[in-house]
């Protein structure tokens, strides 16, 4: 049997997550339609990066978790930051 | 005799199986920031013959059952075995659904000759070419975890069925959940990057 105590989720938390996701999705469809050049993806993936850390903070329990999970996360998507930078590097000074 | 159980170790696992998974489509992310950078016009282009109405819809409806599976945990802490059963199978036909849309949106690309291959596509140079190359790989290859997310959802209802999963022992139900998570991650950064570049 397991001993942890586990911290259980409300329905009505689970709710309001969804309802930010549904708003954030759709202030990113109509920003997108305005035209903003570059401005619109940069506004585009900062829209997706709050959701998705609202998606793993809430729906993936990582608040309730342990703090390492978290961390490996963070680590992860460090991780992706730099290759993406690195690759940036490579095609921008050849 | 008390069985042995480890859920954090189990946990840790999947959360490091989900960190290959993350870089997996991370690396597909990299090649597709490079290319667009290079044919900016071309993907501008290619975005636009996309159907915006249809990659919202599945976005709703996907972020719709991210959150049926986190209550569902929910139930099964609380021991409501059928509220759990009950929302694992909106999940379920959600998931089919997404699948549905997705394939009339291959189909209709496939009309207009946008497939891989298409003559008609050879034609409209690299950038073109790349765009929709990538579109095909990365739904494609997010569609394929759909499907697996349909085999696991099926087997953890049917071990909650057979009472094999229970509320003192969910961490398989935990981990579906989790890797269904990872699916609806992927596609909040694939729908802003393919159907939203205007």
């Amino acid at each position: 049997m397991s001993e942890e105590k586990h911290h259980i989720v409300s329905y009505r938390t689970h709710a309001f997550v969804l309802l930010a996701l549904l708003v954030l999705t759709g202030i990113s469809v109509a920003i997108t339609q305005l035209e903003m050049g570059p401005m619109n993806t940069l506004a585009a993936m900062i829209i997706a990066g709050i959701k998705a850390a609202i998606v793993l903070a809430w729906f993936m329990h990582l608040k309730f978790e342990s703090r390492f999970f978290a961390f490996m996360v963070s680590a992860v998507v460090v991780v992706f930051l730099l290759v993406l930078l690195v690759t940036f590097f490579d095609y921008s000074y050849r | 005799m008390t069985v042995h159980r480890d859920d954090l170790g189990d946990k840790m696992g999947m959360w490091l199986f989900i960190f290959t998974e993350l870089l997996l489509f991370g690396m597909l992310f990299v090649v597709y920031a490079v290319y667009r950078s290079m044919h900016p016009e071309a993907f501008k282009l290619g975005g636009d013959e996309l159907d915006v109405v249809m990659g919202t819809i599945n976005t709703i409806i996907l972020l719709i059952s991210s959150m049926t599976v986190a209550m569902s945990i929910s139930a099964m802490q609380k021991g409501n075995k059928k509220l759990a059963l009950t929302l694992l199978t909106i999940t379920l036909i959600i998931a089919v659904v997404f699948l549905v849309n997705k394939y009339f949106e291959w189909g209709a690309k496939f009309e207009y000759g946008f497939n891989p291959g298409a003559p008609e596509l050879l034609e409209l140079g690299h950038g073109t070419i790349l765009f929709f190359g990538l579109y095909f790989i990365m739904t494609g290859i997010h569609a394929l975890h759909i499907l697996i997310g349909i085999a696991l959802f099926i087997y953890v209802v049917w071990q909650i069925r057979k009472d094999k999963i229970h509320q003192t022992d969910y961490v398989w139900l935990e981990n579906t959940g989790l890797y269904w998570h990872l699916v609806d991650l992927i596609w909040i950064f694939l729908f802003p990057l393919f159907y939203l570049i205007h």
